[in-house]
């Protein structure tokens, strides 16, 4: 098929004015300002500003230009790391693992020869590729984000228009910086009011998730709004984010505000001097206008929200850590048998308390709670206090500047004094793509963002919590109500 | 790269399992090649399998089951959430299917579906019950997908259904047109949009 012949089997729309009568939305502002043409009766070509990439999902995408004798289109809009299948041990070694060390070695040589820069193992600035892009001040608000990932929703806590995408889409960015996007709808989800005492952003998106279940924001795209996101750092932000796919949706956003400039500002990346400026005045008018239309909101009161804990094997599967497994009568006749193969797999009944579920593994780390704050956090807690005796503790930083500042200030000697073990950046136990796996039978609460069966390898059993509730964990050996061990 | 699809009509393999994820579809650890080939041999790799071990399979699971086959999966809803992972297309594709059904897609599996001309098609929770109980009576029951016309039909009862899918995909995968092909022909229009900007 010849290029020139598939441009003329479409024809362009021309580009509408997307605010339904004058009011628009924050995704709008953003999304009309990225559209380079429209195919009628089809998406929307969509112009990509940074492209984020890892070693297990854009080898098959090099390979495509490659045969298509291709390159790059635009290279410095693109960055690479690998985090997905690294050792947490050891990174100065080889990588043991044949197939791993295959593929980190494949994203070497791609972007050498494709001209993209790598933060791979080794490099100071090296990690999880959700942690990198805004700690280096790449990701910005008003831009268009998207990586073969799909926690790239991370990135919306900045007010970016961020989302995951597959390995032949990741071909699309490469070659042409841009993709082929029919426009979702638009949800908003307002979380007003005060976080109880223990409660912290992660059980504010675990308890979203439970009420709308992991399908409730298919085909959407969500804001979150309310004075009780408004008062959350950009890390605890972008935990609520990194999960908006795991209630089905595109991605999520915040719009930015002052906390979010005050993050940007001075690093790396970041726009300075004359340009930060004039950056600052256009993110300043990135805010959906007061009579936007959404195609459907959500309100929740903030102080309704319990230090949550997933108890099945989905995301939407969670309770309020003084709650119980559901009982038979409380579920649908429809999802009875989805019920049962769930709760048999986690070994667990209907009808038990889930405070007191023994744990034997803790893990702290994933794109969802591995920042500085989330160990600052966790090290806060744990202080003066050790791990019970038969649960392992992993915390694996999000990157190695994460690694670098949690050294310096002395969180590494806490985490040492209560048995805790401070490894290498990386997804790690996550997925377990690289030997950090779970055993079978095994139970681990995890600060991640995944409980699905064999996630964290084949039949080990996920509790999704809080970094806080996970911490109580490790000292206590069980689920537990963290708020009963917090000081007054 | 893709090959055109239309008319297709096979029996089904029935999965009757809710929300099921792209690490059961294709679990992490076999993410690891750098090529599309050969994903479907560990399709389903945890269920089909005891202990990860292919001399043990689970008889009970369907895809072990000799009594169906056929190049249409039918699922329960919610199929193919979770990570963004192609490979679960690849997979699904590799194994010999055309087309999955389901009342309900995950969105980023849906898409990588159509770009490996692997047709979702979405059919109400009835339509689904429908088949579930034809397929479950006689398993030589025969599905006909029509992509031109936009129907599925279960042939033994006659049962019929509309389905939809953006002009623009049909096309596509009528006539084995890839996005990307169509991206790159409009590259001078990519390129002007980026001088407008700046
Ligand atoms: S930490 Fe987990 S969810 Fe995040 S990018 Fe890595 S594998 Fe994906």
């Amino acid at each position: 098929m010849s290029e020139s012949r598939q441009k003329e089997n479409f024809q362009n729309a021309p580009l509408g004015d997307g605010g339904i009568n004058g009011g628009k939305t924050l995704f709008d502002k953003i999304w009309e300002k990225h559209v380079v043409s429209q195919i009628a009766g089809g998406p929307s070509v969509l112009y990509i500003d940074k492209h984020f990439i890892h070693e297990v999902t854009s080898p098959q995408a090099f390979n495509g230009l490659n045969k298509r004798g291709i390159k790059v289109f635009r290279p410095h809009q693109t960055v690479a790391t690998a985090d997905h299948n690294v050792p947490t041990l050891n990174q100065h070694l080889p990588i043991r693992e044949e197939l791993s060390r295959k593929q980190v070695e494949a994203l070497k040589q791609n972007c050498a020869e494709h001209g993209v820069e790598l933060y791979g193992l080794g490099h100071p600035f090296q990690g999880i590729v959700h942690v990198i892009g805004p700690e280096l001040g790449i990701t910005q608000p008003g831009i268009t984000i998207v990586c073969g990932d799909s926690h790239t929703s991370t990135h919306g806590a900045f007010g970016a228009v961020a989302f995951g995408i597959g390995t032949s889409e990741v071909e699309m960015v490469l070659a042409t910086q841009c993709l082929l996007q029919t426009k979702p709808k638009l949800m908003r989800i307002n979380v007003e009011g005060e976080l109880q005492k223990g409660v912290v952003s992660k059980d504010i998106i675990l308890y979203i998730i439970s009420l709308i279940s992991a399908s409730g924001a298919t085909g959407y795209f969500v804001e979150y709004a309310g004075s009780a996101i408004r008062s959350l750092s950009m890390e605890a932000r972008m935990t609520i984010c990194n999960m908006s796919i795991e209630m089905g949706a595109r991605g999520g956003m915040i719009a930015p505000d002052e906390t979010t400039f005050n993050y940007i500002k001075g690093r790396k990346f970041a726009p300075q001097g004359e340009e930060w400026d004039q950056k600052l005045s256009e993110w300043k008018a990135l805010y959906s206008d007061g009579d936007a239309q959404f195609d459907k909101e959500i309100f929740v009161t903030a102080a309704d929200i319990e230090p949550m804990i997933t108890y099945g094997t989905n995301p939407g599967m969670g309770v309020g850590v003084t709650g119980h497994v559901p009982e038979l009568s409380e579920i649908d006749e429809k999802e009875k048998a989805s019920f049962e193969k769930s709760i048999s797999y986690m070994g667990l009944k209907p009808g038990i308390n889930m405070k007191g579920r023994k744990v034997d593994y803790v893990f702290i780390g994933s794109c969802t709670n591995s920042r500085i704050e989330d160990l600052r956090m966790v090290a806060g807690f744990v202080k003066g206090k050790k791990k019970a005796s038969d649960v392992q503790v992993w915390i694996v930083p999000g990157s190695k500047q994460v690694e670098k500042q949690a050294i310096e200030e002395g969180i590494d000697k806490i985490f040492e004094e209560a048995g805790f073990q401070l490894r290498q950046p990386g997804c790690s136990a996550c997925l377990g793509m690289n030997e950090d796996k779970i055993p079978a039978g095994k139970y681990c609460i995890s600060t991640s963002n995944r409980n699905f069966e064999g996630r964290q390898g084949p039949n080990a059993r996920t509790f999704l919590a809080s970094p806080l509730t996970a911490a109580a964990a490790a000292i206590t050996g069980e689920v537990t109500d963290v708020r009963e061990l917090l000081e007054n | 790269m893709g090959k055109a699809i239309n008319n297709i009509r096979s029996t089904v393999v029935p999965l009757n399992i809710e929300n099921v994820d792209t690490d059961q579809i294709i679990p992490a650890r076999f993410l690891k090649a750098t090529s599309r080939e050969g994903f479907g041999k560990n399709l389903f790799r945890d269920w089909r399998f005891n202990n990860d071990d292919e001399n043990q399979p689970k008889n009970d699971f369907v895809l072990n089951d000799a009594t169906y086959s056929g190049k249409i999966l039918v699922a329960a809803k919610n199929f193919g959430c979770g990570s963004s992972r192609e490979h679960a297309a690849w997979a699904i594709k590799d194994a010999g299917f055309d087309v999955v059904v389901s009342s309900f897609f995950a969105d980023i599996f849906k898409n990588n579906s159509l770009n490996n001309f692997l047709l979702p098609v979405q059919v109400s929770e009835g339509f689904l019950q429908k088949i579930f109980d034809a397929v479950t009576k006689h398993p030589g029951t025969e599905i006909e997908v029509n992509l031109e016309q936009q129907t599925i039909r279960i042939l033994s009862t006659k049962d019929q259904e509309d389905f939809d899918i953006n002009n623009y995909k049909k096309t596509c995968l009528l006539n084995g047109y890839d996005d990307i092909d169509y991206l790159l022909s409009i590259k001078n229009d990519i390129e002007q949009y980026e001088m407008q900007r700046n």
